[in-house]
């Protein structure tokens, strides 16, 4: 992959993705299934540098939309600072967050229709509070209390939201992608209208799960939207090795799929983009592959250190493209937005946090009963026994 | 002699023997330029370069399927897995092909690999950094099984699993990768596979761990001299093939015997351990052998301590067996 690829999210690229019609499995495949799927490697941008959107792509959404998708963005930054403060400061043991990628997050999940259900990935968290999850059940999360969701038995960053039709986070990498397919498939089956949108990151394109996942909504023309968040950096492997494509997004030809790359820190490219794959799923014409181009502003986690293997000056490139601060200076100039407009969103959200903060510092572990729930529907004899002698044993030392 | 912590002693001797054999490659996600995410393998893309410390695309089953085929070109794969809970999409390359190379083909073929992984809890990882898979290959005939539990150790047991012939899963216990510190030779020497090691002799009990637990059960084993009980502590080392002799040897001076591991209760290798005991000294008991172990859930976050069988959960067991 060239590096004006990965880092030049103008540079457009057009390669024509018609099968060679001398190949008899693709000639035959074409007079099948009709015609060849679309797969465009042009980069799909509304937000122009100037700060204006490109009138002929233009989603055309309405100003209080926009300005409230800007702070659902500023919100979901605001948060992620302070819990990289809070994991400094010992209080929380971990995060992983999306800062730089809050347009593909909040963009694609905008798109999405009510009905739509999400298969995440680990930095989507702003995706779970647009979907209404109260900041609190969040905070308890990252606290792993007897008020979170997942009860305390996943590392933070591992939320769950049925009720928000938002999937339940595992670490590993990719295991998602078929889940939502599948998913998706059933709801064809029985013909409701809905389709899914799973992320993941360009690294899980490696992933056993990824070339499944494809593989299967392509035959089955499951509607499933694949959001591949391209931001550059998988822990420290670079783009440019996880894979020897020019583009994330051309895989999606070898799956008869259709296939597209999107400016990820364009909010109004993304959302135009995901909302077209959502009516193309919905009206049968199977999933789309989305190649996100955006970038990991920060390190995988709070784990790690990103100096030790990327250069500072191809994040300082990269801070010039900040999602948030191109929102910023479009809704600016045309007179939505103010500093202190700005102000009061990140005061708000830092207030609403602090407090979130406090309630779950103030909340027990979850108690200790709770960890043999849920194994099974009913708690077979073994799991009772070993309850039972965990509750009346001794207590470990140091913590909860 | 040097001091080192782990991480240290398996980058000196994935370095020495690096030196030594040109065959030798590590392959894995971010073991190059970063030197992996607990940095075991620092500083060793720059010494080798990027053909023999090789950054792989995110593929678990990619790294092993393509270290078997180099150990099958005759390279000396060395493959790390990052988190032993990621070697799932692995798991078919390993019980499937890696484990039964040399049977199927009658001994034409073998596919020597070595493969490193962190295992164990107590780090804050949850359920998916944090568990002790080893019995789940244990299980599968065809696969050496080792876990060293101090400096000297596992540079001793890596190098003697790099040169032996079979393939074998080395599992590094992270809570333990800085904490456990010691002395460890400069240069070449091996620990041998398949014994264990008396890391505490005593005449009233034998406790048998590996792993991080083996800390706990020495320090349960320390708690219970003070109430007059000597326990003998086993670090078994090779968790397969198991020293057999060193366990038996033990338990017919003691007698009773409690046996300490990280993994959930069932099926795990204590209960396999405690089997092999009724068979080999069943008339030498004089208690019922004693499991302390992870509860059968998957491996939690907040309560983590709770689960883990520390020595507060130890001593109590070495008390009543004592006392049967
Ligand atoms: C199967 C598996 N292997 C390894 C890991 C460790 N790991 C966690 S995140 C990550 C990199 C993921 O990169 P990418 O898919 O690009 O997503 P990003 O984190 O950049 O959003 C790795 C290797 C894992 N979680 N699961």
């Amino acid at each position: 992959m060239s590096n004006s690829v990965l880092l030049g999210i103008g540079e457009t690229k057009t390669m024509s993705a018609t099968p060679t019609t001398t190949s008899h499995a693709a000639a035959e495949s074409g007079a099948r299934k009709g015609e060849p799927p679309q797969v465009s490697f042009d980069v799909f941008r509304v937000l122009r540098d100037d700060g204006t959107l490109d009138p002929a792509t233009d989603p055309k959404l309405a100003d209080e939309h926009v300005v409230d998708l800007y702070r659902s963005m500023v919100r979901t930054r605001v948060i992620d600072e302070r819990l990289v403060v809070l994991q400094r400061q010992g209080r929380i043991g971990f995060h992983i967050g999306s800062l730089g990628e809050e347009a593909t997050i909040i963009g694609s999940a905008a798109a999405a229709r009510p009905q739509d259900w999400i298969f995440p990935c680990y930095r989507e968290f702003g995706a779970l509070l647009l979907r209404g999850m109260p900041l609190q059940r969040y905070v308890d999360n990252m606290f792993g209390n007897a008020n979170d969701p997942v009860r305390g038995r996943q590392m933070p960053d591992h939320y769950t939201g049925r009720q928000y039709k938002f999937g339940s986070v595992s670490s590993p990498i990719g295991t998602q992608i078929t889940q939502a397919v599948g998913f998706a498939w059933a709801a064809k089956m029985k013909k409701d209208d809905l389709a899914t949108l799973t992320y993941f990151g360009e690294g899980a394109t490696s992933s056993n799960e990824f070339h499944c996942g494809m593989n299967f909504a392509a035959v089955f023309k499951a509607p499933t939207i694949f959001l591949c968040r391209n931001n550059g950096w998988a822990i420290s492997v670079p783009a440019s090795k996880q894979s020897a494509s020019d583009t994330f997004a051309e895989k999606a030809i070898a799956y008869g799929m259709r296939g597209v790359r999107c400016d990820g820190n364009d909010l109004f490219a993304v959302y135009a983009t995901v909302r077209d794959a959502i009516a193309r799923a919905a009206a049968g014409e199977g999933p789309t592959l989305v190649e996100l181009l955006t970038y990991r502003l920060s390190g995988h986690s709070t784990s790690d250190d990103p100096k030790a293997y990327r250069k500072e000056q191809e994040v300082e490139g990269w801070k010039l493209k900040d999602p948030v601060v191109r929102m910023r200076a479009y809704l600016q100039k045309k007179g939505l937005w103010s500093e202190q407009k700005q102000a009061q969103v990140e005061e708000e959200t830092d207030a609403a946090l602090k407090a979130c903060v406090k309630a779950a510092e103030e909340t027990p572990a979850p108690s200790l009963e709770s960890m043999f729930d849920d194994v099974f529907a009913e708690m077979p004899w073994h799991l009772r026994e070993q309850r039972d002698e965990l509750l009346k044993g001794p207590r470990a030392k140091g913590h909860h | 002699m040097p001091q080192m912590n782990m991480v240290q002693a398996i980058n000196d001797a994935l370095r020495l023997e690096m030196r030594r054999n040109d065959k030798v490659v590590i392959l894995g996600e971010d073991v190059g330029k970063v030197g992996g995410v607990f940095r075991v393998t620092a500083g060793l893309y720059d010494e080798f370069g990027e053909d023999r410390v090789i950054d792989t695309p995110l593929s678990e089953g990619g790294i092993i399927g393509a270290a078997i085929g180099m150990a099958l070109y005759g390279l000396v794969p060395i493959p790390e897995i990052q988190f032993a809970d990621f070697i799932f999409p692995a798991y078919d390359q390993i019980v499937s092909e890696l484990a039964k190379f040399r049977y199927r083909s009658g001994g034409e073929y073998v596919s020597k690999l070595v493969i490193r992984t962190p295992m164990g809890g107590g780090i804050r990882g949850g359920h998916y950094h944090s568990q002790s898979p080893e019995s789940q290959f244990i299980h599968v005939a065809g696969l050496k099984v080792v876990c060293p539990t101090n400096p000297y150790d596992a540079k001793g047991l890596l190098l003697a699993s790099i040169r032996d012939p079979d393939p074998v899963l080395f599992f590094e216990p992270k809570r333990i990768y800085r904490a456990a510190k010691g002395e460890v030779p400069e240069g070449d020497y091996t620990v041998p596979l398949s014994q264990a090691s008396v890391v505490r002799p005593g005449k009233h009990l034998t406790v048998i761990s590996w792993g991080a637990m083996i800390y706990e059960a020495l320090d349960a084993a320390n708690q219970a001299a003070a109430k007059g009980i000597e326990a003998e502590v086993i670090d078994l080392r090779t968790l397969w093939p198991i020293d057999i002799d060193t366990i038996v040897e033990s338990v017919k001076k003691t007698g009773r015997v409690v046996v300490v591991h990280e993994a959930p209760k069932s099926c795990g290798l204590g209960g396999e351990i405690i089997a092999m005991i009724n068979e080999k000294c069943f008339t030498h008991l004089e208690a019922p052998p004693v499991r302390v172990t992870g509860f059968d859930t998957p491996f939690p976050y907040t309560l983590e301590l709770e689960y883990l069988p520390l020595a507060h959960r130890i001593l109590p067991a070495i008390v009543e067996t004592a006392a049967y």
